[in-house]
């Protein structure tokens, strides 16, 4: 694994991050050429579906990197950066690729050593990992695809969304939840939602039944067959026929997808 | 919408030998030639020069180009010239990217030129997909009601609201005290030999009240603000009376307060250990408790203690003060008849080699090699004593005093954090027990009195000024600037200005600097009648909009309403642009000009593989 080169992408605010980069550049702090870093002008912009495409189109390694909390250009951008990357990681867990690929990193702009190093430190630590696993791996790929789309629904994004008023301001009643239990929403949340979504994306090829899918995804036949119920509200999964005693699923395709 | 097909124009950079010497550009250029839709590429051995500014208008003309890449030094500092470059010949600037090949290539990768080039050629594919997607943005106007307001009626408050007001422009002045003059009022006098504080601001006071352009509101406070540059609703509580009133701009002048050392050296144990304020005010009110010895203690709470910063002005406060002390207080100080200062014979207790150094040096001057020896601490005079870290009296005024201090025999003891002074009393008598980290001794002084020079800290009010302006506080308390070197008295948010002691430790003269500094720019909107908006800002898709209300509650700049078919809606002159709305929106519903899903998406693909879609 030694000529292994990872290939890194960095998501950096203009404010503080970015201007980090640019500061190890002026002072010449040497660090690994892995990264490719595209600018966004806050980190709060980048969404969960982002940093999972990136991962689909083969990154081995994503970084984040916002202003330290408390000075984002922003105000608090990036306490909702905080909050999207670690739902992110949930996402990531789901798919089975490892959540250290992503890294949320706070530099400020002058923090140009401390940029070069935390490139060298990631480097380094992707390359222990090894290179991502979704590489010639179709199953890997499905999963990580019904990420992405669970990352785009709106319980998810509104759970999320919210995290940080619930825990800090509380609800309209002045009621605060506190952090773990919003951790365990989410989590159920984001795990139910991801089952759903590898539901749909496994039946969009052919049509399955409720065995297949629960060997497939490795969870209990009634939990599936809970899933499809739901996906049936909403009009997302359809019978497609019967297979000896077996009930058969198929994803109804919107829009010709 | 722009249909026409894509033509792209990729100028790379070689700026000097700082790219060119470690990336092969024209390597580089060759392989931007085989993007889809560049049209041309070339090198410059400068882009920013004229004849590589050049190159990008007359390209653009000769090849019709409808997309520019620049890949040379960061956005940063450079994409506003090549924006301006385009826009002459009459490409909209927002049809252009950026790619950065010497912060964040060639400068860090200086030994590996063919990985470096690799990353280059990368980093500009990357740039060519995102510059593909791009599409021309229109900044809107809005106007500006000429009025502006000032909040706090300080120093910094009244000189930035008497300049605005010079300039012709209606200025709210609201002090929450019954006068103008903030902090000053506890100060004794502003420089040595100077009169007292108070009669020295009184012109600025007087002009402040003389002019009419200054609506006057004391006893008064903010009670909202909504809106945003050129049109905040603002509403004050002016004595009791309620005061509703538009303005264009506002300044920020809330000053700080003194910080109050609970626990430390024996400030809420003992008599006579006071702050440096306190200390002000005793002289100011001339009820100074007899005394033959006085110390003062810097860095009190600041620089670790408490506080991480240094709060820049107490070494030349207590200067100030210990040469009042030395030179106009002495009658009134009762000297002559309080008890004698215990004097630490250094002979006695010094190493050896301090006395090799005394020896040698006397056997100098009786040689006649060294001049006169210093005259000896004058008795009977009052003993002034100022524990530091190190004194930092910068600029000519406090170096000079900080010379003179000398002079008159102040003392000057050095203490490390790590060995800190205490204080004790004995007896009736207050002990400073310290470490002299030159004799390497432990050594006790007593004093009458001390006083401890305590950081500025932010206004208790601060905290709910700025939730109410949406402007941000940095770590330590005090207003943040929207750029610490470039632009030290905006906030990040347009149409709102910061000056004076509110944003850190200041002496007077900074903050006059800086009062005049915010003054003129918030004129500039005043004085212009409009502004343009940010084009770079949140758009609702109003078909997918549930009107949930998520982006609502997560705009920092209220900048997102719900309009009358309860769907939000962007107040594009309060957007700046973050794109956490976007990236929250439940239903995928706003994404961000120029920043879309897509452009990120592509331009993050194509960073990493070699595949244009």
């Amino acid at each position: 694994m030694s000529d292994f080169e990872p290939k890194i992408l960095g998501f950096l605010c203009n404010w503080c991050s970015y201007a980090g980069a640019d500061l190890a550049g002026v002072s010449r702090y040497q660090y690994p050429p892995n990264i490719r870093i595209v600018r966004v002008m806050c980190s709060t912009r980048v969404s969960p579906h982002i940093i999972l495409e990136v991962f689909k189109a083969g990154a081995d390694g994503v970084m984040v990197g916002g202003c330290h909390i408390g000075d984002c250009h922003y105000i608090t951008g990036n306490y909702y950066t905080e909050r999207r990357v670690k739902l992110t990681k949930e996402l990531l867990a789901l798919a089975g690729i490892e959540p250290d690929r992503l890294r949320l990193e706070w530099v400020s702009a002058s923090e140009g050593e401390k940029f070069a190093n935390v490139v060298a430190d990631f480097v380094k630590q992707i390359k222990e990992i090894g290179p991502s696993p979704i590489k010639n791996n179709q199953e890997m790929m499905t999963r990580l695809s019904a990420a992405i789309q669970a990352a785009k629904i709106f319980r998810v994004k509104l759970v999320s969304g919210k995290e940080l008023k619930l825990t800090t301001e509380g609800n309209v009643y002045g009621e605060k939840i506190d952090q773990e239990r919003m951790d365990a929403i989410l989590k159920s949340v984001a795990q139910a939602e991801f089952k759903r979504s590898l539901i749909l994306e496994l039946t969009k090829q052919k049509a399955l039944s409720v065995k297949e899918l629960a060997d497939a995804i490795g969870e209990t036949p009634d939990t599936i067959l809970d899933h499809i119920v739901v996906l049936r509200s909403k009009n997302l999964i359809a019978l497609s026929g019967i297979e000896g005693s077996s009930p058969k699923y198929k994803a109804i395709l919107v829009g010709g997808v | 919408m722009n249909e026409e097909p894509v033509r792209i124009g990729v100028f790379i950079c070689h700026c000097g030998t700082n790219i060119g010497g470690f990336v092969d550009v024209p390597a580089v250029v060759e392989y931007a030639k085989t993007l889809p839709g560049v049209v041309f590429a070339t090198n410059n051995l400068y882009t920013c020069a004229e004849d590589g500014l050049a190159s990008i208008r007359d390209a653009i003309k000769e090849h019709r180009l409808n997309r520019v890449v620049v890949a040379s030094c960061t956005p940063r500092t450079h994409a506003p010239l090549f924006q301006g470059v385009c826009e002459e010949a009459g490409l909209n600037k927002y049809l252009f990217t950026f790619v950065n090949l010497r912060e964040h290539c060639s400068w860090v990768h200086m030994k590996e030129k063919e990985k470096a080039t690799q990353k280059a050629k990368d980093l500009v594919r990357a740039g060519v997909a995102r510059v593909r997607l791009l599409q021309p943005q229109e900044e809107a106007r809005i106007d500006v009601e000429p009025k502006a307001l000032v909040i706090g009626g300080g120093i910094s408050g009244m000189v930035a609201a008497l300049s605005i007001a010079q300039q012709g422009f209606p200025v709210y002045l609201v002090e929450k005290e019954s006068e103008f003059g903030g902090f000053v009022r506890n100060l004794n006098n502003l420089y040595l030999g100077g009169k007292d504080a108070m009669e020295t601001i009184k012109p600025l006071i007087d002009k402040v009240m003389a002019n009419a352009n200054i609506i006057k509101c004391l006893n008064s406070r903010l009670v909202s603000v909504e809106g945003f540059i050129g049109n905040y609703n603002i509403v004050i509580d002016a004595n009791g009376k309620e005061i509703k009133d538009k303005v264009g701009v506002i300044v920020v002048a809330t000053g700080a307060i003194e910080y109050i050392p609970e626990g430390l050296y024996g400030y809420d144990l003992y008599e006579n250990v006071v702050t440096l304020t306190e200390f002000e005010i005793l002289c100011k009110k001339k009820a100074l408790p007899k005394i033959n010895s006085i110390a003062f203690i810097q860095c009190v709470g600041s620089r670790g203690q408490d506080k991480s910063y240094c709060s820049r002005i107490c070494c030349n406060v207590a200067i100030k003060n210990a040469l009042n002390v030395v030179e106009n207080y002495q009658d009134m100080l009762g000297l002559g008849t309080g008890e004698i200062v215990e004097k630490v014979p250094v002979e006695m207790k010094a190493p050896e080699e301090i006395l090799e150094r005394r020896r040698r040096r006397r056997g100098r001057r009786e040689r006649g090699e060294e001049e006169e020896e210093a005259p000896s601490p004058t008795t009977g005079k009052i003993e002034v004593t100022i524990f530091n870290r190190d004194i930092m009296a910068y600029g000519v005024e406090h170096e000079l005093n900080y010379n003179r201090s000398r002079e008159k025999h102040v003392r000057y003891v050095r203490y490390t954090p790590e060995n800190r002074p205490k204080v004790y009393k004995e007896g009736d008598k207050l002990v400073i027990d310290y470490w002299h980290d030159t004799l390497k001794m432990q050594r006790k002084m007593t004093v009458d009195m001390i006083v401890l020079s305590t950081p500025l800290v932010n206004n208790p009010d601060a905290k709910e000024l700025s939730k109410m302006l949406k402007v941000p506080l940095g770590q330590d308390g005090f207003f943040l600037e929207a750029h610490v070197k470039l632009r030290p008295v905006d906030f990040a948010t347009d149409g709102i200005f910061v000056c004076g002691t509110a944003k850190g430790p200041a002496d007077i003269t900074e903050c006059v600097f800086q009062a005049q500094a915010a003054a003129s720019r918030a004129t500039i909107p005043l004085a212009r009648g409009f502004v343009q908006t940010e084009a770079l800002t949140a758009r609702v898709n109003p078909t997918l909009c549930t009107g949930c209300g998520t982006c609502i509650e997560v705009c920092p700049y209220k900048a997102i309403q719900k309009n009358k078919d309860g769907v939000a809606e962007v107040i594009v002159a309060a957007c700046k642009g973050c794109g956490c709305c976007g990236a929250t929106c439940p239903e995928g519903a706003i994404d961000l000009s120029h920043y879309t899903d897509m452009q990120l998406i592509a331009e993050a693909k194509a960073a990493l593989q070699e595949v244009i879609e």
